[in-house]
């Protein structure tokens, strides 16, 4: 079976976002990139089906200008096997990617798409989903555990009032949340080999998907600030001010 | 400004009708008030749903209740229910949905179908084309204008007020023929958190504990809180990761965005990730042996010391 990961490059999630003077957007010069960490949950449970016997093949995609190979390399580093970059400087909205990913999927032939349930800049959370429907194939979103038997997948999704467990047969979509693994680091060594495991760039405007935007974003602003508020001495002067300040407990 | 076509998926769960349709609702309403004209229909999907199509058949906002009840349809299974959407949508200009797990699973898929991008998460809309909807975890939002026909967008339920179901007119209901069984994918299992407390998105006071409170024992303490209070409980991805509790209380960017009267935090340093999900709570208290934790800096009314000794000081004085 072969695996594929679609991974983003987006700015670290620990680093502070910047909202350009103009409006914009957010600045993103100077500013530490990383793999987002919903992708590398992704690669990492590929990998592990690949250490299980359950992948014969990781490959990894990422759709971006050339600086996103990084990423790229770093999957290749953790253990992916190949990985395509679908080159462009056009921002691509999630419709978009999912049109691109299922070009890449088809020609792949891949019976399992595993990508973050979302990416950490723009907070969509749609690009699985929208792959899935476009393929026709089943999606199992938010998945916390993912077990393979042959041509069916048994996948634990993090829901609202709890869990839920889908059967779903592959091929497949499958969107990863934060308890799915415990991504690995990459060895020095295993970077080192990534520099030599193959990276085929192809023009994302080549592969026939409309790459405009159908979306404008007008102006990014500031979120309203909260004051600072106060400290209290004492548990008694902090129900005294929720009581008789604040007035939110009786 | 033209005439919108505005159809809400409801979320059931073939008996009642889900908290956050009821915002989503008074978010087509704000849609339907910024345009010139306007109308909203209202979708079930589910089998033997006739409690949920009673209770909403009195809505004074909506003017149709589609109804689509099948077996098939049972168990809520985006892969159909998505099927059922995209056989309706050509008639709307707009298509709503709850930005919870059942409409961020749902709605993408519908608009895939539909061949248009969406917009999740909206917390103000602006105009029939124009919303806003925050990024990068809350510290930015994004005036997002879409040129496409037809609007998808999921709403954040915090942001807009629940509607009232008692409403005078009877509405239209309308039967959906929908043999609709999208193959492969099949409900094994669901489990449902039982707790006995108010729901974490709509709940009045939330107690959040996280990682300061060391084990799943001592989480007992801010279970107590919230019972005195008669509040739910939260909690950080640290407190999760470290299964103290289940992750569906788990609150931030990418667990649930909670705003109530108050949300009292213990032991939660304040991450990014974290903030985005509660910081636009009426008062928020900080309760952390760490001075410098950045809780303090959202938090209204701040107690440095230990939460051992001060949590039980607390519930005795509630």
């Amino acid at each position: 079976m072969k695996v594929l990961v679609a991974i983003k490059r987006v700015i670290d999630p620990y680093a502070k976002v910047r909202i350009n003077s103009d409006g914009s957007g957010v600045e993103t010069n100077n500013v530490k990139m990383t793999m987002n960490p919903f992708c590398e949950i992704a690669v990492e449970e590929a990998i592990r089906l690949k250490e299980s016997g359950n992948a014969s093949e990781v490959v990894v995609v990422s759709i971006g200008s050339p600086p996103c190979q990084e990423q790229l390399r770093s999957a290749l580093a953790l253990g992916a096997d190949r990985a395509i970059h679908l080159e462009t400087d056009q921002t691509c909205q999630p419709l978009v990617v999912a049109k691109l990913l299922k070009v890449i999927a088809e020609q792949e032939q891949a019976q399992l798409v595993l990508l973050g349930k979302q990416s950490i800049d723009s907070d969509n959370n749609q690009v699985a989903q929208m792959l899935a429907g476009l393929m026709k194939c089943p999606q199992a979103t938010f998945a916390s555990k993912l077990e393979i038997n042959g041509e069916q997948a048994l996948v634990t999704r993090e829901i609202d009032g709890g869990l839920e467990t889908l059967q779903i047969a592959l091929p497949a979509v499958v969107s990863t949340d934060l308890r799915l693994n415990e991504p690995r680091y990459a060895s020095l060594p295993n970077i080192m080999k990534a520099k030599q495991k193959p990276l085929d760039i192809i023009d994302a405007a080549s592969l026939g998907v409309a790459l405009k935007p159908s979306q404008q974003v007008l102006q990014v602003l500031a979120p309203s600030l909260r004051q600072a508020g106060v400290m209290v001495d004492s548990v008694e002067q902090l129900i005294d001010k929720l009581r008789n300040e604040a007035k939110v407990i009786q | 400004m033209s005439d919108s076509k505005v159809l809400v998926l409801i979320q059931q769960d073939n008996q009642t009708v889900a908290a956050d349709t009821l915002a989503t609702l008074s978010a087509a309403k704000q849609l339907i008030e910024k345009t010139v004209s306007g109308e909203v229909d209202a979708l079930v999907m589910g089998f033997e749903c006739s409690a949920v199509v009673e209770s909403l058949k009195r809505c004074d906002l909506l003017t149709r209740l589609l109804v689509a009840d099948d077996a098939n349809l049972q168990d809520g299974l985006s892969a159909n229910l998505a099927e059922v959407v995209n056989k309706v949508a050509s008639d709307y200009s707009h298509i709503l949905a709850p930005a919870n797990t059942f409409g961020k699973d749902l709605l993408p898929r519908v608009a895939a179908l539909l061949d248009v991008e969406m917009l999740s998460d909206v917390i103000a809309i602006e105009s029939a084309d124009t919303v806003l909807r925050p990024i990068y975890a809350g510290n930015a939002l994004a005036r997002v204008r879409s040129d496409d026909a037809l609007k998808i967008i999921t709403v954040r339920s915090t942001a807009f007020d629940k509607m009232s179901l008692d409403g005078s007119s009877p509405v239209n209901i309308v039967t959906l023929d929908c043999p609709i069984d999208a193959q492969g994918t099949r409900l094994v299992s669901r489990e449902n958190q039982v707790c006995g407390r108010p729901d974490l998105i709509s709940a009045d006071v939330v107690i959040a504990g996280g990682r300061g409170l060391g084990s799943k024992e001592n989480f007992t303490l801010i279970e107590t809180l919230a019972d005195k209070l008669g509040g739910a409980i939260g909690a950080s991805r640290a407190a999760v990761d470290a299964g103290f509790v289940t992750n569906d209380l788990q609150v931030g960017q990418t667990g649930k965005i909670v705003a109530p009267s108050l949300y009292i935090a213990v032991g939660i340093s304040g991450a990014i990730q974290h903030l985005a999900g509660m910081k636009d709570s009426k008062v928020i208290v900080a309760i952390n042996s760490d001075p410098d934790a950045a809780i303090f800096e959202v938090a209204d009314y701040g107690l440095v010391g230990d939460l051992f000794e001060i949590l039980p000081k607390l519930i005795e004085a509630v």
